[in-house]
């Protein structure tokens, strides 16, 4: 144990772990609509999020942008970075839910028991995963983002310092999960989710498209991956074909914590999961940070099973 | 009666089978004996994947010697026959019992990298095809008392101290930070680092294979006030590593070993941030190469020889020499390369094996290289220790 480490970073290992943890929140987002919803854990949403940085490369190199470009001016980075978000948001709600119409859906209406549903998810993973490794995709290599953001800090308050891009993978991933929770609670299309989410058959009675409210559903997570994926890429600097593996599991692991089904939760895991994991592997050495974030969720599974705010989609069930 | 009659005709054409195998066995067996044709020489190592940076321009040495080969031999060509490991050790185990069961792979060029060599190389043994790696250079390679094993470089023996030495004579730092990806070749030659620095390393820590994210690594150099960072390890992690560091704010020098003297440590992160990027590697530049190796290469690909290209295109050419001797089964390679004994005609290194299949001593130099410009350029020979 190294408590001088935790102290002396306290303030740049909170704040590199809160924007990895609003990154972690935003995927969580995409497993916990699902579950909410479906009661199945759609483990293709890694690479939901892994197509959703490969098409932030793609936008950037149609533009002029790659790893070798010179840092453009903030306007044009801003610019830039809106463009990738919504490209890579559709990019990644377009996998979605061609996921969900040709893996699930047949299953469902054949009524297939949920092991098939787990089963045909990692296929569907895995399918995702090896096209974009396939030689005229991606050939299975590294590519490099190309810079965006200054890298000096913006916001320097005693020991706190902000980058833009930290700054910015917050404020972007608050956003994005506010709108969603408002839209869920709020409006039309988020009373059918609910009702699906409550009872899909009663709610079929009731006139809700069933069919239509998952598909939404699948677009809704995938929209937050592609976002997440942006902020992501331009964290990491990369990507490559199974880039959403360990994203993937950490992000599910983020809405276990918060508790799965739950949109909040999802927020509240991921944000958790960050700090965790970086005070971690400061008090421990950065080899253990993931065995430690493991470790607390085993822990904290061990007294509260349904995960700290408990499985509901919202506030469905109130 | 019917039944019978066509047991008895099943059996006759079972015999028949048989006899008409063993003939064509007998008849691939015998022009192989006289002139050895169509011969396959093994090629092991990331031909794809996040490490092929490193490995391709090894493969294209290879391949180089090859095809000049082929083209002075038109009648008895030699082939390259690839095995893609990615460079992952799990890989290793079936593709080297794949390359065994192939009786027409007489030698092997690699395992490109070590962890690779320690799961393949046993597997070699048992059959006893012999193998030189042009750039796996884990030590204990060599002591696992294996016949098999040759290697075409230095070691990290060698190549640990002598980057230890060139931070501590050259760059004349005190606050070094080592960091290793805890594989088999990375780790050992952290450590070897470590070793020789002494109490210059203030700090040191581990990543895994695959991380993304190096943020609680990034903070932690940061705080430790580093003006080296030494890594050991690959460019697959090594490259977005450099990448958050310079994002996190990271000033001072970045250096590693052989692992990451290759194109996608400068193409993953972009130019801008590898320049200044520090790499060793127990070779003498490959575009120094002697005679008209260099020239070749460029026609051949468009472009300079990358690391250890010359060291694979001598290595395939004392097989071919084995070859062209009519040299034709795995246990006569084999033992025409434990009494090799001239110079390679790219890398001018004497290829010549001690039992333990290590080159002497006084033939191991250590480079260091630079980022410059958006390519490696060779800056200065470590200092000798």
């Amino acid at each position: 144990m190294n408590f001088d480490d935790l102290f002396r970073g306290f303030e740049e290992l909170t704040i590199t772990g809160l924007a990895q943890g609003s990154v972690y929140a935003l995927v969580a987002l995409g497993y916990t609509l699902v579950y909410g919803v479906l009661r199945l854990i759609n483990f293709a949403h890694s690479e939901v999020f892994m197509f959703g940085t490969f098409a932030a490369v793609w936008i950037w190199g149609v533009m002029g942008f790659d790893a070798d470009s010179s840092r453009p001016a903030v306007w044009l980075a801003l610019l830039l970075i809106l463009v990738a978000m919504v490209f890579a948001a559709l990019v990644s709600g377009g996998v979605a839910m061609l996921v969900e119409v040709s893996a699930y859906r047949p299953l469902r209406k054949r009524n297939a028991p949920p092991l098939a549903f787990l089963i045909t998810a990692i296929g569907a993973s895995f399918v995702l995963l090896e096209f974009m490794a396939l030689p005229f995709m991606s050939d299975r290599r590294q590519i490099g983002m190309p810079p965006m953001l200054p890298t000096a800090p913006i916001i320097s308050v005693g020991g706190w310092e902000v980058n833009p891009l930290q700054l910015m993978t917050i404020v972007v991933a608050l956003v994005m999960m506010f709108s969603l929770d408002w839209f869920v609670n709020k409006t039309k299309f988020g009373r059918g989710i609910r009702a699906v989410a409550q009872d899909a058959n009663t709610a079929a009675l009731m006139g809700v498209n069933k069919s239509r409210v998952i598909l939404l559903v699948f677009l809704l997570g995938g929209l937050m991956a592609g976002v997440a994926a942006v902020l992501a890429s331009m964290r990491t600097g990369y990507t490559r074909f199974n880039i959403g593996f360990f994203l993937g599991i950490k992000a599910f692991s983020a809405a276990v914590l918060g508790g799965i089904g739950n949109l909040r939760g999802a927020l509240l895991g991921g944000l958790l999961l960050g700090l965790i994991e970086n005070y971690g592997a400061a008090l421990f050495g950065t080899e253990w940070k993931d065995a430690i974030s493991f470790l607390v969720l085993v822990a904290l599974l061990m007294f509260r099973p349904t995960g700290l705010l408990g499985e509901s989609l919202g506030r469905a069930r109130a | 009666m019917r039944q019978r009659f066509t047991r008895v005709l099943g059996g006759v054409a079972l015999v028949a089978l048989v006899a008409a195998g063993a003939a064509a066995c007998k008849k691939e067996e015998t022009p192989a004996n006289s002139a050895a044709c169509d011969l396959k020489i093994g090629f092991f190592g990331a031909i794809t994947g996040a490490d092929a940076g490193l490995v391709t321009p090894i493969k294209q040495g290879a391949d180089l010697a090859v095809a000049q080969y082929n083209e002075k031999n038109p009648n008895c060509k030699v082939t390259v026959a690839p095995f893609d490991s990615q460079g992952a050790p799990t890989n290793a185990s079936g593709l080297a019992k794949s390359a065994v069961a192939d009786t027409k792979i007489v030698a092997m060029i690699g395992p490109a990298f070590s962890g690779e060599s320690e799961v393949a190389n046993p597997i070699f043994e048992e059959a006893g095809l012999a193998g030189i790696t042009p750039s796996a250079t884990r030590p204990s390679l060599s002591s696992a008392g294996l016949k098999i094993f040759h290697r075409g470089v230095g070691n990290d023996d060698a190549q640990g101290p002598a980057a230890a030495r060139y931070i501590k004579d050259v760059i004349k730092s005190t606050k070094v930070f080592v960091v290793d990806d805890q594989s088999a070749y990375g780790a050992g030659l952290a450590d070897k680092v470590k070793s020789t620095l002494g109490t210059a390393v203030i700090k040191s820590t581990k990543v895994t294979d695959n991380q993304q994210d190096f943020s609680a690594v990034v903070s932690d150099v940061k705080t430790s006030g580093a003006d080296v960072l030494f890594y050991g390890g690959y460019t697959e992690e090594a490259a977005p590593f450099l990448k958050q560091l310079r994002a996190g704010g990271y000033t001072g020098k970045f250096m590693g070993g052989d692992g990451i003297n290759d194109a996608n440590m400068i193409s993953v992160p972009g130019a801008t941030t590898a320049e200044g990027v520090l790499a060793t590697c127990p070779c003498a530049p490959a575009t120094a190469a002697k005679g008209t190796f260099v020239a070749d290469f460029k026609k051949a690909y468009g472009n300079d020889p990358g690391v250890y290209a010359d060291v694979a295109y001598d290595v395939a050419n004392i097989y071919l020499e084995a070859i062209k001797a009519g040299k034709s089964s795995r246990a006569d390679i084999l033992s025409f390369l434990q009494s090799y004994n001239k110079a390679g005609s790219a890398s001018g290194v004497t290829y010549k094996w001690d039992a333990k299949g290590e080159l002497a001593p006084d033939q191991v130099k250590v480079y260091v290289f630079e980022v410059k410009g958006g390519a490696w350029n060779p800056l200065a020979e470590a200092p000798r220790g």
